[in-house]
This record gives C-alpha cells, sequence and structure tokens, in this order.
C-alpha cells in the first residue's frame, strides 16, 4: 500500500504515525512544503518569548524520528490532484502516484483587501519564518501595530509587550477574538489588556498602509494615522485547498468536504485538520474548526479509514480553545454562543477578570465561555462530550456554575 | 503487573491530607490549590470524593500535545510532562475530558499526576484508605474506563 500524506503539521504527523503502527510494510510519504522539520505554530508565541528555542517548536524531538519509522520525508507543494489517475502534481514538476492519499495541507492566514500589504515590513504570524522576521524587528522601543485582535494576535501580546516593543493593536470587529468569546468575555479581555498598557481599538478598519522611508503609516478608515516600524497582520486563516480547484473533490467553506470516515467526495482520498469540513459534534453540521485538537482527531480517525475504509467512524469534534493573552487565560467550548430557548449560567467577578457563562440545551451543557479559569477547565469537554443529563445539578448549576467538577462527578458516580 | 490508585469515596471523610502531601512532594509547598489531587466537597449529601488522573487508555492529553512533551512511562504507565519540552499552550488541559491536567500560573507550564514516579505520596498519606495504590486489575478501574469511553469521539463502525 503507498500511502502519500500531503501536509507535515500535526494532522500530517499523527496521520503518517497512525498508518505506520497499522501496516508495518506499507510504503508512507510525507509532504511538506517548509524547509524544517515538521513544528508545531502553536509553539511559535514561546519562541517569540524566548523561551523555547527553535528545535523546541518540533512536532517530534527524535532527529532521525520520521526516518526510523520509514516515514519518507518531502519538502514539496502539491499543485493539482488527479483523481483519475490517482496522481499528485508537484511545484517541482514531478508527479507522485498514490493508493490513498490524505489532504492535511491546513490553512493559510487572509490577506485583507488592504493596499500595502506587499511591503517588506508587513509579516503575518504563522510560519517560523515569520516567527524569525518579526523577532529581528521588535527591539525595544519599536513601534509594532498588529491588525487583528483574534486568536493569533491576543496569543503574540505578550511576546510583543515583553520585547519592548511600542504596540498598537487594530481589531476591525466590535470586541477582541470576537470568534471564540462572547461580547462580556470580549470587553473584559480589552480593559485587561489596557490595564497592561495595550490599547486594542475595536471598530478600527485599516484602509492602506503606506510607506515612509523605512518606517509605515497604517491608515484607518475612520481616525489618525498609525506610525509603525513593524505590520504584523492576523486576521484569521483560510484553508490551503486551492490546489484542489480544478480535482472535481467537493469543498464547503473553503475546505475539502469529508463524511464520517474523514472520506471526501472522490475515492480514496481523505483530509483532516484545517484544510477539512468535518462533523462538528454539538451542532451535527459540518464546518472548518482549525483548531490542533480536532486536527489530531481527524488524524487518527482518517487513517484508520485509510488503512481499512469505513472502520472507524467520526462521533464529530467538540469545538475547543484555549488563549492566553498576557497572563489572562479564556477558554470557549463546543455551543458558547448558546442555543435558542436554551438556558445560561453566568457568573462575573469584573474586578477580579474572572468570568464564566454555561450554556445549556434542556437538561444538558452544549457550549461554554470562561475567563480566568486554569482548574479542571477540561470537564467542560467531559460534560459536553459525555452528554450528561444533568438531573438536579442543572439547577445547581444554574445557580453557582463553578460546581462544574461536583455536577461530573455527580452524573458519572452518582 | 502495574498498579493504579484506587479511590473508594465512600472511605474520604475530607481531611486534604492528600492534597497536602501532594503539592509537598510535586511543588515544595503545603498548598491544597497546588496539588494535582483533590477532594471535592458534596454539601448537600455529606460526601467527599477524591479525584485524580486515571492515566486513561486514551491519553487525550498526550495525543493533543503539540510538542510532545507528555510521554508515557512504561514502568507505571503513567502520562509524564516534561517540565523542559512544555511550552505551557494549555492545549492538553481543555483536552482533557476529565479536566485533571491544570495550568500552574507560576512555572508556565501544566501539571498533573504522575503517580509520583510508582510510589504516590497521596495514597500514603491517607489515613482511612479512600486512596490506596493497588494492583490495576483490581480497582474498578473498568468502571472509570466506562466514563473515558463515553467520551470518545472516534468508535469502532463495524
Amino acid at each position: 500500500m503507498n500511502h502519500l500524506i500531503l501536509g507535515a503539521g500535526p494532522a500530517g504527523v499523527v496521520a503518517a504515525e497512525t498508518l505506520r503502527k497499522l501496516e508495518p510494510s506499507a510504503s508512507i510519504t510525507m509532504l511538506g512544503d517548509e524547509p524544517e522539520p515538521p513544528y508545531s505554530r502553536m509553539a511559535i508565541p514561546y519562541l517569540l518569548r524566548n523561551q523555547i528555542d527553535e528545535r523546541g517548536t518540533y512536532l517530534r524531538k527524535q532527529q532521525d524520528y520520521f526516518a526510523a519509522r520509514r516515514i519518507e520525508t518531502l519538502v514539496e507543494r502539491a499543485q493539482a490532484v488527479d483523481v483519475a489517475a490517482k496522481q499528485v502534481r508537484l511545484a517541482s514538476g514531478a508527479a507522485r502516484s498514490y493508493d490513498k492519499l490524505l489532504v492535511a495541507t491546513g490553512s493559510t492566514p487572509i490577506t485583507p483587501p488592504i493596499p500595502g500589504l506587499d511591503q517588506p515590513g508587513v509579516t503575518c504570524c504563522w510560519t517560523l519564518e515569520d516567527a524569525r522576521k518579526i523577532t529581528a524587528a521588535i527591539q525595544p522601543g519599536a513601534k509594532v501595530v498588529l491588525i487583528g485582535a483574534g486568536f493569533i494576535g491576543c496569543i503574540i501580546l505578550e511576546a510583543l509587550v515583553s520585547a519592548g516593543a511600542k504596540l498598537s493593536v487594530l481589531e476591525m470587529g466590535d470586541r477582541m477574538v470576537p470568534r471564540m468569546l462572547d461580547p462580556t468575555c470580549g470587553r473584559l479581555l480589552q480593559k485587561w489588556c489596557a490595564q497592561k498598557g495595550v490599547t486594542v481599538m475595536t471598530n478600527a478598519v485599516v484602509a492602506a498602509i503606506e510607506a515612509r522611508g523605512k518606517r509605515y503609516q497604517v491608515q484607518l478608515k475612520k481616525g489618525a494615522a498609525v506610525a509603525a516600524d513593524l505590520v504584523i497582520s492576523a486576521t484569521g486563516v483560510r484553508a490551503n485547498a486551492d490546489f484542489l480547484q480544478d480535482s472535481g473533490v467537493t469543498l464547503e467553506h473553503g475546505a475539502v468536504r469529508v463524511d464520517e470516515y474523514m472520506a471526501s467526495s472522490a475515492p480514496d482520498l481523505y483530509a483532516a485538520g484545517d484544510v477539512a469540513c468535518g462533523k462538528d459534534f454539538s451542532s451535527g453540521e459540518y464546518s472548518v474548526q482549525a483548531i490542533q485538537p480536532t486536527a489530531v482527531e481527524h488524524a487518527r480517525i482518517a487513517a484508520h479509514n485509510m488503512h481499512r475504509h469505513r472502520s472507524v467512524k467520526h462521533q464529530g469534534a467538540v469545538l475547543m480553545n484555549v488563549l492566553d493573552t498576557i497572563g489572562l487565560i479564556s477558554a470557549s467550548y463546543g455551543l458558547w454562543q448558546g442555543v435558542a430557548g436554551g438556558d445560561s449560567s453566568e457568573l462575573l467577578d469584573e474586578s477580579r477578570f474572572r468570568y464564566i457563562c454555561l450554556r445549556f440545551d434542556g437538561e444538558r451543557l452544549v457550549g461554554a465561555n470562561t475567563l480566568g479559569m486554569t482548574q479542571h477547565i477540561g470537564i467542560l469537554r467531559g460534560l459536553i462530550q459525555g452528554r450528561f443529563k444533568l438531573g438536579k445539578w442543572k439547577a445547581r448549576l444554574m445557580e453557582n456554575p463553578l460546581q462544574l467538577m461536583e455536577a461530573y462527578l455527580a452524573a458519572t458516580q452518582g | 503487573m502495574q498498579r493504579s490508585l484506587y479511590i473508594d469515596a465512600d472511605k474520604c471523610t475530607g481531611c486534604l491530607q492528600c492534597e497536602m502531601a501532594c503539592s509537598y512532594e510535586n511543588e515544595g509547598v503545603f498548598n491544597p490549590a497546588k496539588s494535582r489531587i483533590k477532594v471535592f466537597t458534596f454539601h448537600h449529601e455529606g460526601r467527599f470524593v477524591p479525584y485524580t488522573c486515571t492515566q486513561c487508555d486514551e491519553a487525550w492529553c498526550m495525543a493533543a500535545c503539540p510538542v510532545d512533551a507528555i510521554t508515557m512511562n512504561r514502568q507505571t504507565g503513567a502520562m509524564e510532562v516534561s517540565e523542559a519540552v512544555c511550552v505551557g499552550c494549555k492545549v492538553c488541559t481543555i483536552a482533557c475530558p476529565f479536566g485533571t491536567v491544570n495550568y500552574n500560573q507560576d512555572s508556565g507550564k501544566v501539571i498533573k499526576c504522575d503517580l509520583c514516579g510508582g510510589d504516590p505520596e497521596c495514597a500514603k498519606a491517607c489515613p482511612t484508605e479512600a486512596i490506596t495504590y493497588v494492583d490495576a486489575d483490581a480497582t474498578g478501574f473498568d468502571k472509570m474506563r466506562a466514563w473515558a469511553a463515553k467520551t470518545d469521539n472516534a468508535t469502532a463502525a463495524n
């Protein structure tokens, strides 16, 4: 069996490992388009903070890890897939055949329609190469404009602040991290940043980035321009599925639509991770989650089905996120925005930056947002994914949403 | 024979000796807030339930870690966090459906039960044998595993 994996992020690596365990003698090839060994983008904020070196970002630390498992790794980029001939055309001009193909090409930063985004002093924060560029530029006193106060923007704030950069954060939405945090949470986070000396401007739409010698002027649609030595664009990501545009593979939300077996519409072609539009546990609908735990889960299930089709079925991934914004930790789970007719239980301690909001559908917990909580947080997943009927604990949680562990123990041990 | 923690909540008096022993062994302080085992109090029922990681087979924490910082100790069966490798991203803390991996803001790393390398202090400190360290087969561990299975998101289809 000849397994070809496009992408060397967490999904690609976990799929390759799982396939090797299932098929000791199969040929497994993993393609990545960056020159470094497979690494984790999740670790980049900690690299920027000098907490780790580049090696610390590697997904697997052992030097000959992939070779030792007979997983062939190539620095290559897929350009097109011929699903009838079961062949992938590569950017180098070469072609690779496959018996089973996994598309795990991840996602790439969105390029917002802002004139001047393609200048040398403007960068994303996505790859190790981006991280090197940012590290070199954030000298004490350097003026940095961060476009976007979403997940990535927030998680690199601490690194930028501690490097001594003079920071301006511009968010076009009405609050920080609007795709993960409810309005109360987002507003509190903004207040926290202000206390830490970081001004986050919301409803700030960038009109253009203009060069002024070695510096830049970031023009806003409304209000005064902001000067910058470095502009970091962090306005979200989209699936890397452009190379499948003419393949006939069904795409949805710009990603590869997969079924419960992680199989695409084309025979023997599977997808996993950020590039897959897969089943959401909470809604039962298909969406792109673009989060680490889902990538790993997709990959494991895809590998099992590449080995033996329809052997393992995906129950759907629970959406979950955790974010550290200059030391304030927020988390979101499942249907954190709530469901129609469902109850909510909220507790807010504004002065201590503590917040929790639980979302119920009848007697079951279906989603949550938290701020400032670090203990036993995973139990939210347990409660949501276990679909436990909370019985009398529903009323107790409505009274005090912090009694999550007790509710879980009662549901499982009672 | 691998051993595991067996918790008999009916025997727990809520004295918190386990939390003290755990935090002292692992963090060098007597501070229940830093303990990896936690006793939950049920005021309505007058009941105490000690709770910690079951070192589950699924090892959600290990699977979710993006930098390979969590590995299984083959001798004890425990999932252990390498403090040197952990970057403190907290993905394991949200991925563990049992809520037994916690972020320690002081160290910037995550902490979880590692069975104290095979000699768990909580079990030694427990005066009522609510926490014992016994052969894995005899622990009613199957029951715990059954809960684990409830939160599994992949099922065998055939």
